[in-house]
């Protein structure tokens, strides 16, 4: 009732949505003024720009554009949140779809050295819709089970046309299908990397927080350690680590054996551990020192021990808190893995680093999207357990 | 003042300013690192140039981000611009969970190797933490300062410039601080794409498995660090003393 009322007056208030005019300004010109697709002849020559009559067969080319201009207009006018929201996950679904067609299309039967990517103006619609889409979302105000079910429904999605076969003829998927079993290798060295050295640093971290937030004096000590090792750049702490860690292959009996060597994962893992002691350890002591001294008081009052205490009163109430350092870290490492390339620990980095070393775009997007979707997922999920845990219910009414 | 966090300060910027003009002096202390034969301190080129070279990347990334975010910040808190608040926030949210290495590399097609994607990653991932700061500042400005304000009869630009912006101020260096240690530590990420940064040093060390190159790059920027965000917080503590009522 209430929110109709308020939808009513901004009806009569503006005519039209002036993030919508942005929107609808990068919709018809991503549409009808930049390049599509780009064709190229072979894998690292410069590309020839498509437009999406040129790219699309007729129907579908004439179809887009005409759906290009309704979306444009639904974003400039002030139009019903869902409306918006559905325009925009419609429009979604077909560039992807459509994309994959262009890349059929453009490619002459037979030939196997031509590659399609996406151009400038499929990046522009893209990035023009989910503008749409998040503001849209961003207004509606979902509660976490809401954003995670659309979330996955997302996903699904886009897994659906990978697995049907609709971005086969992209250049990226070409890249993809020359190294399958590598990607799958390196995805898991990735994952393995990020969420190891977080469930280590987690299992250190915890205590380690338990005991500043008890101990006064060790506490100024270190997390100014953990804060100095944050300014060592990402590449050196690295690099730093595999003189030790070599050493330690060399010297300790039995370390070589469970994977422990200078050069490889083992100095990754332990660069990733330790920049990720800080925010875990940072946000254990914040949370328990936001527990309310009457919570603590009523738990001393009733007789509860020290570990009782912990365990019933101060962890759950500081949980949200730690867990936002947990999501710090995760987003953070996830990111940080593609640098373990370097040194010869494997991760998506792989494909980055020789992609930009043979100025082959699509293999760098091969390391980057699944880096960001990892991250963006992480980032989601996280977000939303954070939201599920809080003691205060300030959250949404949805899910 | 000479308190002991002072003169380690001074300790540290005494160390990194002899080392990057005679870094000869040092290598005693370098060579166990390395094998016979191999040079323990970086030779080629110049490490002050380097670094001063890094500082003028960081520098310009910086001062491009502070402006840009600043100016959305204030774009959105104003009345004409609140349609764009939330979406804004939403955004921040989403951009920090680009990893910067991605970011750096998706610039290079587009603006070619060398400075410019390594000055468009570090813009980008400076302007996330400046705006979002910025951002806290301008919205928990006291009610009752703001009321007085108004009451006073001050228009709106006069209120921005002599209220709002002032007091936010603080909030706002602590944004610019956090981009800079941030952006002192990505730019060395920029060599992987030929940018002129003490990236190189680390780089040339990975590449020759040379551990005293590793580790000279690594401390520079590292010490380049520590001393950045102790200047930055000097300067908000000034400021914070000046802007409380």
């Amino acid at each position: 009732m209430a929110i109709g009322i308020i939808q009513e007056k901004e009806r009569l208030a503006f005519r039209f949505d002036k993030l919508g005019l942005i929107i609808a300004i990068l919709v018809l010109y991503g549409a009808l003024l930049a390049p599509f697709a780009t064709f190229r002849a072979n894998r690292i020559i410069q590309g020839e720009a498509r437009a999406i009559l040129e790219a699309l067969p007729p129907p579908l080319g004439y179809g887009l554009l005409t759906f290009a201009v309704a979306g444009a207009a639904v974003a400039f006018l002030r139009t019903p949140r869902l409306l918006r929201m559905a325009v925009a996950l419609a429009a979604l679904t077909a560039l992807a779809l459509l994309i994959g067609v262009a890349a059929d299309h453009l490619t002459p039967p037979d030939n196997s050295f031509a590659r399609v990517s996406p151009a400038s103006g499929f990046w522009v619609l893209v990035f023009a819709f989910s503008l749409l889409l998040t503001d849209a979302l961003t207004r509606l105000n979902p509660g976490p089970g809401l954003r995670l079910l659309v979330f996955a429904g997302v996903l699904v999605l886009a897994a659906g046309m990978l697995v049907a076969g609709r971005w086969d003829d992209l250049s990226i998927m070409k890249e993809y299908a020359n190294r399958a079993d590598l990607f799958w290798a390196e995805a898991g060295r990735h994952v393995t990397l990020a969420l190891g050295s977080l469930a280590a640093a987690t299992v250190v971290g915890l205590p380690l927080g338990i005991l500043c937030h008890r101990v006064e004096r060790l506490r100024a000590g270190v997390l100014n350690v953990l804060n100095a090792i944050q300014t060592i750049p990402s590449i050196a702490l690295f690099g730093i680590l595999i003189a030790p860690l070599g050493w330690v292959a060399a010297n300790v009996p039995g370390a070589a054996a469970i994977g422990i060597r200078g050069i490889g994962a083992a100095p990754a893992f332990v660069a990733l551990f330790l920049y990720s002691l800080l925010p875990v350890v940072a946000n254990t002591v914040v949370g328990l020192a936001g527990v309310p001294h009457a919570a603590n008081d009523a738990a001393r009052g009733i007789g509860m021990t020290d570990r009782q205490r912990l365990v019933a009163i101060e962890f759950p109430l500081a949980f949200p808190v730690i867990l936002t350092g947990i999501r710090i870290v995760l987003v953070q490492n996830i990111g940080l893995a593609t640098i373990a390339a370097l040194i010869g620990g494997g991760g998506f980095g792989v494909f980055v680093f020789q992609g930009v070393g043979q100025t082959a775009m699509d293999l760098v997007l091969l390391g980057a999207i699944p880096t960001v979707v990892l991250a963006f997922t992480a980032a989601i999920v996280l977000d939303a357990l954070i939201e599920m845990t809080m003691p205060n219910r300030s959250r949404g009414n949805a899910a | 003042m000479v308190t002991l966090p002072n003169l380690f300060r001074l300790t540290v910027l005494a160390l990194l300013l002899a080392f990057l003009v005679q870094p000869a002096w040092f290598e005693p202390l370098l060579k166990p690192l390395v094998q016979e034969n191999t040079p323990a301190v970086y030779n080629q080129g110049s490490l002050f140039w380097l670094t001063v070279l890094h500082l003028r990347t960081v520098f310009a990334a910086t001062v491009a981000a502070t402006i840009v975010a600043v100016s959305l910040a204030i774009i959105v808190t104003r009345k004409a611009g609140a349609e764009f608040l939330p979406l804004s926030r939403s955004l921040v949210n989403i951009g920090q969970t680009f990893p910067p290495v991605a970011v750096l590399a998706l610039a290079v097609p587009i603006y070619g190797f060398g400075e410019k994607p390594t000055l468009i990653a570090l813009f980008l991932y400076g302007l996330l933490p400046i705006f979002e700061n910025a951002l806290t500042g301008l919205t928990t400005l006291p009610p009752t300062v703001m009321e007085a304000a108004r009451g006073a009869g001050m228009t709106g630009r006069q209120r921005l410039f002599r209220i709002e912006l002032p007091l936010a101020l603080p909030v706002i260096l602590t944004g610019i601080r956090l981009s800079v240690v941030i952006s002192l530590a990505t730019a060395t990420i920029g060599s992987t794409v030929a940018a002129k940064t003490l990236g190189e040093v680390i780089i040339a060390g990975l590449q020759s498995n040379n551990i005293a190159f590793v580790l000279q790059g690594g401390l520079i920027v590292g010490a380049l660090a520590v001393l950045m965000h102790d200047a930055l917080q000097g300067l908000e503590r000034a400021f914070a003393g000046r802007a409380r009522i």
